[in-house]
């Protein structure tokens, strides 16, 4: 088959070095021959051929850094280079993880400040910095909700409460943590439906998830009334900090009663989403929760001579933890960007984030609403979601929209989520994009409507304009080639 | 307001065409008495501010920038060749997400599907995922899956107490809400009774998993192990260094099910800790039963080869409760950094590091136990790391050191209240000959 680029095995050459490092400068100490493999099956390329090699690739990707990339839920706004910059000092990348405190007092004041700011955006008590992405805050977050009904010795409650908008990660986890998901019906506006819910709240609810504003992109039009539900059976409310960026300095979650919440550095706090990660999800509690955070976390030392300049912090793992989440101190390359980035908007920019990237959806959703179904035809929050069923094209489908928008340049929306919407784009464009870029995408769905009428293929075999057409994902899911051939070891080469 | 591009006129044409006077009434739907709260947050900051702040802080740590380090306990300090950081740093790369389209993110889902490949080759299995958050959780997602695997009919765990201190409180924390029972580690036996290990397998065990080496540095009898697993038909996992790995026999030629481990000493700095990546390789026949992301190869409509993320109906986004992991991300930048350092390095360029690594830590061990006062453990062979006995408190003794420009090595004291006096010494390529040589001659110092 042709290949857009050769494979870095392709391109091996047998004896070929690449980098090189000093020459030995001790002497040689014998080795256990019986300890040692025969062969190491790793490709072998000069320097110039893999810089081209990655450059050619990174060139078959689309990124923020070339166009809007307005898939919803992720937040995909731009990243700044001043944060790469300040994480790659000196002091804070070659700073080894397990240096006495004396010695990384400047990364704990980093991340003590950190710790500080996030909990003062939601309004909660403390903040722990530990989970790797937000699917482990979350899983934080309900193995934090179950100690707390442990220590009580409220031990029947086994079910968490997940409306049928949730993400997906939101049942995962609820599983992972040994509980029950029960799911919650949504009501003809997209929010929650008070009655099922009322219904539903009894001694067995641990708690319930639910996500602010909802993964519909709205602000839940009764969030108190769900939270006092919860509440009033004794469960605990755990909010989804997915979309925190339509409610800095908009809403507290802790005001609105929520007991803890995640928040998704990589999303809100503009660290970069790296083809899929590193994330970083910081869990934040009020008081009833903090004994349980995940640890360890940055404190001040207690009975530090006050007349010194700067406090003294140490890591501390709180009373009652639910214990690491990760080895070492979370992704603490995610924490330098996020407090940079917090530190150039401050209080007032964080409020003005969140009013723009709600003023940018709301734009693209007064501008399609002519064009396209909106199922919740209100003001949305950061995101809004459509409907691909276009009246006049019954063949075509939101996937279809999708791939024909990379043919105009975009990243497409996120596809069919939430499950309640049918054929559901979720458009997120952050506060990042001027009018006229939100103007060219705006005219691109219109155009593409017009298309779906009148030239359905063109929709039907997109994208035209890529590397690549569409893929064939059966075939990949089928023969299972999930590995170079020369990489494989000999027993398994030998067997395909 | 740095990173908004909006200007007041562009804002209230946008106002205009939503059919509103202010931004305000966009948040109406927010319960109006917690609407707008203060945030007692600092000022705006400019971005040359902002470095400098920054700068004041990153220098006031002692980092391996200024000091010599001897120190390694599960971070390694290695030498990054520049184009890593060049090319992980190209905004394709850096500011493209989770490939859900494969025809706008080819470059990822390639890099991604080579990065398998070499960490196939590295651990002698034949698949390998996409990465997990660090070698602690690929170690509790290989738990989840042993147990997946045995479908709920064996409900123990047995780790190595050999198992890096932070391995195993991982497991532990994933794992508390389950039916799972973890022995071996944290008292159950001797760290060097080997045979009272093994006496612990049964039919109700799921997996046994060492390390490789392990958190003392030492390489264990692997296939003995692996043997004494699959005789009792549980699942046989490693814990292993990747960098080892180019010189020691492969964990699957040593009989491993599942290989697991940290990939920062793959071209990844030490960062305090984080972000690293998790690699996570198993047996083709098992890979419907792995967490997170998989790429495999496949064919465009004309034909063409092309790479996919596959089984995506094993994930959480779609089976919902149904998953046994939430695991939604990888560590994607960071695995591109492995991908691009093994491929900078390649086959030639790996072992010469792993061989400096050996060398130079044999080299400080041989020296140091010519010191009287100090004992090398050398009950095991050792790859790069290795525990010194001292004749005080390793707390006091670092506290010296530190003073001479010298990062100790780990005290094992504050994992295992018995080793006070027990140091972790690391050694890689980034240690030259002088500065072991300084090492040794502090520590005589310090220990007369």
């Amino acid at each position: 088959m042709k290949a857009l680029e050769p494979t870095l095995y392709d391109k091996s050459v047998p004896d070929r070095k690449g980098i090189t490092l000093p020459e030995l400068d001790v002497p040689l100490s014998e080795m256990d021959a019986a300890l040692l493999r025969d062969d190491l099956a790793l490709p072998e390329l000069g320097e110039l051929q893999v810089v081209r090699h990655f450059t050619r690739l990174s060139q078959l990707n689309h990124a923020i850094d070339l166009d809007l990339y307005p898939l919803g839920s992720c937040t995909m706004k731009y990243n700044p280079r001043l944060n790469e910059d300040v994480a790659r000092l000196p002091g804070l990348a070659a700073l080894h993880p397990l240096t006495d405190d004396e010695g990384s007092q400047g990364a704990l004041a980093l991340m003590f400040q950190l710790q500080d700011w996030l909990a003062e955006l939601s309004g909660m008590t403390a903040v722990s910095l530990q989970p790797a992405a937000g699917a482990q805050g979350e899983l934080a977050g309900i193995l934090m909700i179950r100690a707390y009904h442990q220590q009580r010795g409220d031990t029947q409650r086994d079910i968490v409460l997940v409306p049928n908008s949730a993400h997906g990660t939101n049942p995962a986890t609820v599983t992972m943590a040994g509980y029950r998901a029960v799911e919650l019906p949504s009501d003809e506006n997209g929010d929650v439906d008070l009655n099922a819910l009322r219904a539903a709240c009894n001694d067995q609810v641990a708690g319930m998830m639910i996500t602010v504003p909802s993964t519909l992109g709205l602000f839940e039009a009764h969030v108190l009334e769900v939270v006092e539900a919860v509440h009033n059976c004794g469960g605990l409310m755990y909010m989804d900090g997915a979309n925190m960026n339509a409610l800095m300095g908009v809403v507290k979650p802790a005001e609105l009663g929520f007991d803890v919440m995640h928040y998704n550095l990589h999303k809100t706090m503009s660290t970069p989403h790296g083809g899929g990660g590193p994330g970083s999800g910081p869990v934040a509690v009020n008081e009833k929760l903090a004994p349980f955070l995940p640890g360890p976390i940055v404190v001040v030392d207690e009975g530090a001579d006050e007349d010194e300049e700067a406090p003294r912090y140490s890591l501390q793992m709180p009373e009652h933890s639910i214990g690491r989440l990760k080895a070492f101190h979370g992704n603490f390359g995610m924490h330098i960007r996020a407090f940079a980035y917090m530190s150039i908007y401050g209080a007032s920019g964080l409020h003005e984030v969140s009013k723009h990237a709600v003023l940018n959806a709301n734009y693209i959703r007064a501008n399609l609403a002519d064009t396209y179904l909106i199922p919740y035809p209100r003001m949305c929050a950061h995101e809004c979601v459509i409907s691909g069923q276009i009246r006049g094209a019954e063949e075509v489908h939101a996937l279809d929209i999708s791939k024909r928008l990379m043919d105009y340049g975009f990243h497409p929306p996120t596809n069919y989520f939430p499950l309640i919407v049918p054929e559901a784009l979720m458009i997120e464009p952050t506060e990042s994009e001027d009018k006229a870029t939100l103007d060219r995408f705006i005219d691109a769905m219109k155009e593409i409507a017009r298309e779906a009428r009148e030239e359905p293929d063109l929709l039907l075999t997109a994208p035209h304009r890529m590397p690549v057409k569409r893929l064939d994902e059966v075939k990949a899911a089928k023969e299972l080639v999930l590995c170079c051939k020369p990489a494989l070891p000999p027993s398994a080469a030998a067997g395909n | 307001m740095s990173y908004i591009p909006h200007t007041e006129a562009e804002r209230q044409e946008m106002l205009a065409a939503i059919g509103i006077q202010s931004m305000e009434a966009m948040f109406d739907a927010v319960p109006a008495a917690l609407r707008f709260p203060t945030l007692d947050l600092p000022e705006p900051q400019s971005q040359l501010e902002v470095t400098e702040i920054m700068t004041a802080l990153a220098e006031s740590n002692e980092s391996a920038a200024d000091f010599a380090l001897f120190r390694g306990a599960g971070a390694y300090h290695h030498f990054i060749p520049p184009i890593v950081n060049h090319l992980i740093q190209r905004g394709e790369f850096l500011t493209a997400y989770t490939p859900y389209q494969p025809e706008m993110t080819q470059g990822t889902l390639q890099a991604t599907y080579e990065y398998q490949s070499m960490m196939c080759a590295l651990t002698g299995m034949d698949a390998a995922n996409a990465s997990h958050y660090d070698g602690a959780t690929s170690l509790a997602e290989a738990v989840t899956m042993t147990r997946a695997l045995a479908r709920g009919r064996r409900n123990k765990v047995i780790l190595s107490p050999n198992i890096h201190p932070q391995y195993r409180a991982v497991v532990r924390t994933y794992h508390q809400g389950g039916s799972v029972r973890i022995d071996g580690d944290d008292g159950a036996v001797e760290r060097n009774d080997h045979q009272g290990l093994l006496a612990l397998l049964d039919e109700d065990t799921a997996m046994l998993a060492v390390a490789y080496p392990n958190f003392f540095g030492e390489i264990e009898p692997i296939a003995a192990y692996a043997e004494a697993a699959h005789s009792v038909g549980a699942l046989f996992v490693v814990v292993a260094n990747p960098t080892a790995l180019a010189l020691l026999k492969s964990p699957g030629e040593l009989g491993a099910d599942i290989v697991v481990g940290d990939g920062q000493p793959l071209g990844v700095p030490l960062s305090f800790g984080g972000p690293y990546l998790g690699y996570f390789a198993t047996k083709q026949k098992y890979v419907r039963r792995i967490a997170g992301r998989i790429i495999g190869e496949t064919e465009d409509a004309d034909g063409r080869l092309a790479y996919v993320m596959t089984l995506r109906p094993r994930e959480q986004d779609i089976r919902r409760e149904k998953a046994t992991s939430n695991i939604c991300t990888n560590q994607g930048l960071m695995s591109l950094a492995a991908c691009v350092y093994l491929a900078a390095l390649g086959k030639h360029g790996l072992r010469q590091v792993a061989t400096l690594c050996y060398q130079k830590a044999h080299y400080a061990a041989r020296k140091l136990q010519e010191l009287p006062s100090y004992q090398v453990n050398q009950s095991s062979p050792f790859f790069h790391e290795f525990v010194l006995i001292c004749p005080r408190p390793v707390r006091e003794i670092n506290e010296a050191l530190i003073e001479h420009g010298i990062i100790g090595g780990y005290d094992l004291g504050k994992d295992f209240p018995e080793m006070a006096d027990h140091m972790l010494v690391c050694c890689t390529e980034m240690n030259r000959k002088e500065e072991i040589d300084e090492f040794v001659e502090r520590l005589a110092e310090v220990g007369a």
